[in-house]
């Protein structure tokens, strides 16, 4: 197992993802039981895969509503993940005690604009590692101001340096290359990757991680974490930092066949661009909250993948991309608004030099809109006042309507049931293994 | 009206075309809503998106809609119909709750509301929930296992009393 890296403490979840020699993967997991969580971490630890353990948040958590979490608790609601705060640190300790530790850390995911009392129960519990940011935790998911989040999160920063104690290296991912899951081109969401590592960065916190959700075209987003890694090593030095692969986060296709060529291209993407550490999906994921034993299927599936994967060549230069080019104008525009990235951020917005496509947040300026060009890439139909124009050419003719928006929507899941992405490049079917999944 | 205003992506409902201009007599005032616990959106932006094309005047309140916020919008300017969408497995719960503040609101009392999307944590939200949704005081109920038609047939038929 894995061994501290670059000075970095033991317990830390950065040194060991860098340290770990192979792909980790990560499965998303939560569950409201204590118990449950328990064998779920159990299960994801044992699992034949160098893991990470998930404690993902449940949904009442995450806006806050805690009477809500337990009122759900007392009346034996089944919840969508683990009620960490309502749990509080000495029951999260207890259900961690044993598993959680140096060779296997567990990462907090939950999607808050305000984490602070999600923080504060992480850090009381033992735990150090979670993620988020002020934008890509605020403008997806909800209502609260994104000046609000930007506070919230500088808060929260502040809270996982202060609150962790001696000996562990506090980690925080961006969700940045997530935004909404799908149909955003891959040079906003690593520019705002980028942005919200350096947000990080700026308060505090020495190791994070820059995460890219896998979108629509392969080599698309290769470019995209080619560009990622070379903005990173560009922008954050000093800082222990990695890349981490979603799993594609939009529509999952239904079928088995379908769900698994989709995980093995992402696995492909993060080996062949030398990612880190791989967020996995089920083949259960378009039908209900997978189960345990479906999560560990899954991890074990794509660690045998990324064992059979050639990694790709190690320092292919970005600069020429389109991906590069458009995630650089953006961050160097944001960069230039002033030093204090928090309020970069919140003057970029308001004047749409970052613009979200189909986000309903009312700080987003929602005058950009994206399509699926005639190459099956994500891209422009309109860049609103994004600084973009010298380097993409915006299509307003490509326009989605409702259905057009369904099927792009449902682009992927449909052209993998249809069985038409299921044969590696070499026109080679992939092995079956018929395995528990 | 909503921040969805891209002009690519939907029509504004001031300018209308087509099928929805020569219908405009029989437009519904329609309210589109994610529940309180639920951060999904692109349910909420199709609904938008066909609503519209279908020729109806649509508030997106967007996701994680407070029930109190939802009684504050609607109550100040009675919709012809509320659409509630979920998908993260917490719909019927919320869902629930949100219809009895509704029907307790006497300004609301009568107006329709329907609720679909995945609405349990099970992949059985039809079976399971439909009901005690429509017991609970849901007009319809659209779990996602049923097509877009149905929701269609449903539209005409408000549409056409509306008209009456």
């Amino acid at each position: 197992m894995a061994q501290s890296t670059r000075g970095l403490a033991p317990t830390s979840f950065g040194g060991f993802v860098r340290a770990a020699g192979e792909l980790v993967v990560q499965p998303r997991m939560g569950f409201s039981s204590p118990e449950r969580m328990r064998r779920g971490l159990d299960a994801t630890r044992a699992a034949d895969a160098t893991t990470v353990g998930t404690l993902t948040i449940d949904s009442y958590t995450r806006v806050g509503d805690l009477p809500a979490a337990r009122r759900a608790l007392d009346e034996g609601v089944d919840l969508n993940g683990f009620p960490l705060v309502t749990h509080g640190p000495r029951r999260t300790r207890e259900m961690l005690d044993g598993v959680h530790g140096p060779d296997f850390p567990v990462q907090v995911r939950h999607g808050s604009a305000a984490p602070q009392d999600i923080v504060r129960a992480l850090t009381a519990a033992g735990l150090h590692a979670t993620e988020g940011g002020p934008v890509s935790y605020c403008l997806p998911y909800g209502r609260t101001p994104l000046k609000e989040s930007v506070r919230n999160w500088a808060e929260s920063c502040r809270l996982l340096t202060d609150g962790v104690g001696d000996g562990a290296e506090p980690h925080l991912e961006s969700f940045g290359g997530c935004m909404l899951g799908q149909l955003c081109p891959p040079g906003l969401l690593v520019a705002l990757s980028l942005l919200e590592g350096m947000f990080f960065a700026q308060h505090g916190v020495r190791s994070v991680s820059l995460s890219y959700a896998q979108q629509i075209d392969p080599e698309q987003d290769a470019e995209a974490v080619r560009a990622l890694r070379a903005l990173a090593a560009e922008l954050l030095p000093g800082v222990d930092r990695h890349i981490v692969i979603y799993t594609y986060m939009g529509v999952h296709p239904a079928t088995r066949s379908g769900a698994r060529a989709l995980q093995e291209a992402a696995v492909r993407l993060a080996v062949r661009t030398g990612a880190e550490r791989l967020i996995v999906k089920t083949t259960a994921e378009a039908h209900r909250i997978p189960t345990i034993a479906q999560n560990v299927a899954a991890l074990e599936d794509c660690a045998v993948t990324a064992r059979h994967t050639e990694p790709g060549a190690a320092a292919r230069d970005d600069g020429g991309s389109e991906v590069y080019a458009e995630s650089r104008a953006l961050i160097d525009a944001v960069l230039n608004l002033g030093s204090d990235l928090g309020d970069a951020l919140l003057t970029a917005f308001r004047r749409g030099w970052l613009d979200v496509p189909y986000c309903l947040h009312p700080d987003n300026a929602s005058r950009s809109a994206s399509f699926i060009d005639e190459r099956g890439r994500l891209a422009w139909s309109s860049i609103g006042s994004m600084p973009l124009g010298h380097v993409a050419t915006a299509r307003p003719a490509a326009a989605l309507t409702s259905g057009g928006l369904l099927e792009a929507l449902h682009h992927m899941a449909a052209r993998l049931d249809l069985g038409e992405l299921t044969r590696a490049p070499s026109g080679e079917p992939y092995p079956i293994r018929d395995g528990a999944m | 009206m909503t921040g969805l205003g891209s002009p690519g992506v939907v029509p504004r409902d001031d300018a209308p075309r087509g099928v929805a201009a020569r219908e405009a007599a029989g437009r519904l005032d329609v309210v589109v809503t994610g529940t309180s616990s639920d951060a999904h959106t692109w349910n909420l932006i199709y609904l938008e998106l066909l609503l519209t094309e279908w020729g109806n005047r649509v508030t997106n309140l967007g996701p994680c809609v407070p029930d109190a916020l939802l009684l504050e919008r609607c109550t100040a300017r009675v919709p012809d119909l509320i659409v509630v969408s979920s998908v993260n497995g917490h719909g019927a719960n919320d869902g629930l709750r949100l219809i009895a503040a509704i029907r307790e609101s006497a300004e609301l009392a009568s107006t329709p509301v329907v609720i679909g999307g995945k609405l349990g944590t099970l992949g059985d939200g039809s079976a399971a929930w439909g009901p005690r949704l429509r017991e609970a005081g849901y007009d319809a109920v659209f779990d996602d296992s049923v097509g877009v038609l149905e929701f269609h047939g449903f539209l005409e038929k408000l549409r056409a009393e509306a008209r009456c």
